[in-house]
């Protein structure tokens, strides 16, 4: 476990960069962290990044087809908003740990 | 008479209705298990089947056998769960009222929820092999195929048995090897995920095992469609894979009246507690094996140790007492690497595959993140286990909590 200073904040952080305490989460904090990925924040993404918080908070599994059923954006949708890797980069910049990609 | 309801007769419904009958009184409880086939797979023999070490009979053995008298079976499909009446019912219009039920229904492929997959090519160059028409089609092709681009693409996690995949792969080099054909078949590994494996130790052996053997390992490859015309797979971003046989392993779910029923996440698994099997809706209701989304791997091996934890706990539910057992997540699985060789990997929730020895710490005779000749026969061996030890809910030498011990860190 490590520290990083993200916008002048301290968060607790895994050797990857994936945050290990969500609490310390804010949106300026992901509004940072996704410059740094070349990402700008918009409302959409923000929708799906709470989508992921709220879906890690319940304990449930964080899976690109769960993203692309939620209503709030198609699968191909999703690629558009965080490219290459989404379901990675979506996780780092919402400050949930790295999805397990299962078992 | 209070009745325990099984809902499905495969690894996991079969082997609680074995060790439940042995625990329940005849003269105050019925066990009832309601499956919708008569025959038995013995699902990891298919991975054999396209390349002519098993067939069909090798595999398929019916139900009644495995299953002890003073168990009433109903072969009739499941319309619904009625959780909040106890009642389960079939589609044949019966209902059947429950004290305790316990779901075992499995998971499936389902092959027609990527498009283009199920088309024109289907059985024709394109097979899975989670299915015995998918396996016994595809050895029939394999007899004949010259030569050309073989494709293993994983649509999506999690799927069943995720060695399969691999294993799939490290057998087809071997196979043609063998047939002196290597040369023009291009061995081809596309998955959703970032390696070979989804745990990072394994996954560095299993990937370095795919390289030596000059199987070609395709990354973060998300599977949107299949083009038939032009034989291609299309990710979601857009990049393609040409193939002239494509191995898929198709989208995963649960069975579709985990969800009409409204017991189940997005993909039809029924959710439950990690630990104690319990169902995420109803005291009453446990789940076990594959038909969950238990966050382990969807494997015989975890079955069977999550019925040691469900047979506790169900007792413990039955007589009024607090769960005494939790399910670590253990997951065993031999791993096929050809050749006549194997591996062997052993983990849970908390701790990934290690190397080391199993089950005899220093002894073995298995050998734990490495290819040895023993672990392959191990595997063989393991068909006659499932058969005459495991179905029937017999003591194994193995704990079904993992050990640390005879594991290196």
């Amino acid at each position: 476990m490590s520290q990083k200073v993200i916008a002048g904040v301290t968060v607790d952080v895994n050797e990857e960069g994936y945050f290990t305490n969500p609490a310390q989460w804010t949106k300026d904090l992901a509004l940072a962290i996704a410059a740094e990925e070349g990402i700008a924040l918009t409302d959409k993404h923000y929708a799906v990044l709470e989508f992921l918080r709220e879906r890690f908070s319940k304990g449930e599994a964080l899976t690109i087809r769960s993203v692309g059923n939620s209503g709030i954006i198609d699968i191909k949708g999703f690629y558009g908003l965080f490219p290459g890797a989404p379901m990675k980069k979506a996780a780092k910049i919402a400050g949930i740990p790295k999805p397990a990609s299962c078992v | 008479m209070k009745r325990l309801l099984i809902l499905g007769a495969g690894t996991g419904g079969t082997i609680m209705a074995n060790k439940m009958r042995k625990l329940l009184a005849r003269d105050e409880w019925e066990i009832t298990i309601v499956d919708q086939h008569k025959t038995h797979y013995y699902q990891p023999g298919f991975l054999f089947i396209p390349f002519g070490m098993y067939t069909r009979p090798d595999v398929v053995k019916p139900k009644t056998s495995f299953l002890p008298l003073g168990v009433e079976v109903i072969f009739q499909e499941i319309d619904r769960i009625d959780g909040a009446n106890n009642h389960v019912m079939l589609k044949d219009g019966i209902s059947l009222r429950y004290d305790y039920l316990i779901i075992a229904t499995g998971t499936r492929v389902v092959p027609e929820e990527t498009p283009g997959l199920k088309g024109p090519l289907w059985h024709k160059n394109i097979f899975d092999f989670y299915t015995i028409e998918g396996a016994t089609a595809l050895a029939d092709f394999f007899k004949t195929w010259p030569g050309g681009e073989l494709v293993l693409n994983i649509a999506d996690v999690p799927i069943k048995c995720p060695v399969a995949p691999l294993e799939f792969v490290m057998f087809a080099d071997a196979f043609f090897v063998e047939r002196g054909v290597r040369s023009k078949v291009n061995i081809s590994y596309a998955t959703p995920m970032s390696g070979a494996f989804t745990k990072p130790r394994a996954s560095k052996v299993l990937g370095a095992l795919l390289e030596e053997k000059n199987i070609n390992i395709i990354p973060d490859f998300y599977l949107e469609k299949v083009d038939n015309d032009r034989k291609m797979l299309v990710s979601y971003d857009d990049r393609e894979i040409p193939f002239d046989c494509l191995v898929t392993v198709p989208v995963h779910k649960g069975d579709a009246m985990i969800g009409r029923s409204g017991l189940g996440d997005e993909m039809d698994f029924a959710k439950a507690h990690k630990h104690t099997l319990q169902s995420d809706f109803f005291p009453n209701i446990f789940v076990i094996g594959d038909a969950g989304n238990f966050p382990t791997s969807k494997a015989g091996s975890v079955v069977h140790f999550q019925a040691d934890v469900l047979t506790e706990n169900l007792m413990c539910a039955i007589e009024n007492r607090p769960f005494t057992e939790s399910f670590d997540g253990h997951s065993n699985c031999y791993i096929e690497t050809g050749f006549g060789k194997g591996a062997l990997i052993d983990f849970n929730y908390d701790t990934e595959p290690l190397p080391g020895s199993f089950p005899f710490p220093g002894i073995g005779p298995f050998g734990l993140l490495k290819e040895t000749r023993m672990n392959h026969y191990g595997k063989l061996l393991f068909r006659w286990i499932y058969w005459h030890i495991l179905l029937k809910g017999k003591e194994m030498p193995i704990d079904s909590k993992m050990t640390m011990a005879g594991k290196k860190m």
